[in-house]
């Protein structure tokens, strides 16, 4: 299964949910938010938010800025 | 002093001061200015997160959530819609309504899109967000941001990073005096004058990174900010002298040796 995460291609062998695949990229989810096919994701509803071949997966968090 | 705060959207922020998380050499010093600034907020970008190296320590780790607000900002926006996703997005990292909202419409200058950002204003606002837009120092634009529900309005002093100084003081003076929402100079400030002069023109607080982070010492020049701009508030409540040609003597005229 291919997805689009952060703009890049990613592989994934397996259907996971957001919140599974925070977990494989060791994310916490506390500190990001998720957009997935340009509409947020809420955190809420990451466990029971499936990840689909071709999705395109935001996952952005706080850096410094002005 | 009697107390004299802030307030947006019905918050209360005692220091008028609004700083930046961008730009610092480290973590460690951007606190200890953060700590020196006085501030009560501040703000943060939203970005996508490195997903293969993740190693530097969370920015996060380096703000206490108690003591300062976050004001996660769209900046890197050109389109109304991707400042619109932006604000989402960092509504649900920080779990907080309020953004500043950035609609850039030109890469040199980094003047905002006056179109984009009142209808992504309009937008953010009906969703619930307390929206703060980084605007053009121009007093309609900033009536048409205050009649789209802008929480406050953020004129720029000078180009962002450009550490100008207040370019168009008239223009910010007369943005005061039409707006019924706080207006916050947001970017262009170089040193502490400019700030003093910011709020000496009556706006209600600056907001500011480059002019910290990118000083020799950081550190200094936050506590320089913060009393720039409380000597520049008590100024304007006390009240300035009339600006006159000629001189007018401190001193008395009669009695002098020489009479």
């Amino acid at each position: 299964m291919r997805i689009l995460l952060n703009g890049d291609p990613y592989e994934l062998d397996r259907p996971v949910t957001i919140e599974g695949l925070l977990a494989h990229l060791d994310i916490d989810p506390r500190i990001v938010a998720v957009e997935r096919n340009l509409v947020v994701v809420k955190k809420a509803a990451f466990g029971e938010t499936p990840v689909a071949d071709g999705d395109q997966i935001e996952v952005v968090n706080f850096v410094g800025g002005g | 002093m009697a107390p004299d705060p802030l307030i947006i959207a019905g918050k209360t922020f005692s220091s008028r001061l609004i700083v930046g998380t961008g730009k610092y050499e480290s973590h460690d010093v951007m606190q200890q200015a953060h700590e020196a600034s006085g501030a009560e907020m501040v703000t943060v970008a939203v970005r996508r997160i490195n997903v293969t190296d993740r190693a530097k320590g969370s920015m996060l780790d380096y703000i206490d959530p108690k003591r300062y607000a976050l004001l996660p900002n769209t900046a890197g926006c050109y389109t109304a819609d991707d400042a619109i996703r932006t604000a989402r997005l960092g509504r649900e990292v920080g779990l907080s309504e309020w953004v500043k909202l950035e609609v850039i419409g030109d890469e040199q200058t980094l003047f905002p899109d006056n179109e984009g950002l009142v209808e992504a204003t309009r937008v953010l606002v009906k969703e619930g967000f307390v929206v703060l837009p980084y605007t053009n120092d121009d007093p309609v634009v900033c009536k048409k941001l205050e009649d789209a529900g802008a929480a406050a309005v953020m004129p720029l002093g000078a180009p962002i990073g450009s550490g100008l100084g207040i370019q168009n003081r008239n223009n910010i003076h007369i943005i005061k005096e039409f707006a019924g929402i706080p207006v916050i100079v947001d970017a262009g400030v170089g040193t502490a004058s400019d700030a003093a002069v910011a709020m000496e023109l009556g706006v209600d607080g600056v907001l500011m990174n480059t002019a910290i982070a990118g000083a020799s010492d950081p550190v200094a020049m936050a506590e320089a900010m913060k009393l720039a701009v409380v000597a520049g508030r008590q100024a304007r409540l006390a009240g300035r002298i009339a600006r006159r040609r000629y001189a007018t003597a401190s001193s008395p005229p009669e009695g002098t040796i020489s009479g």
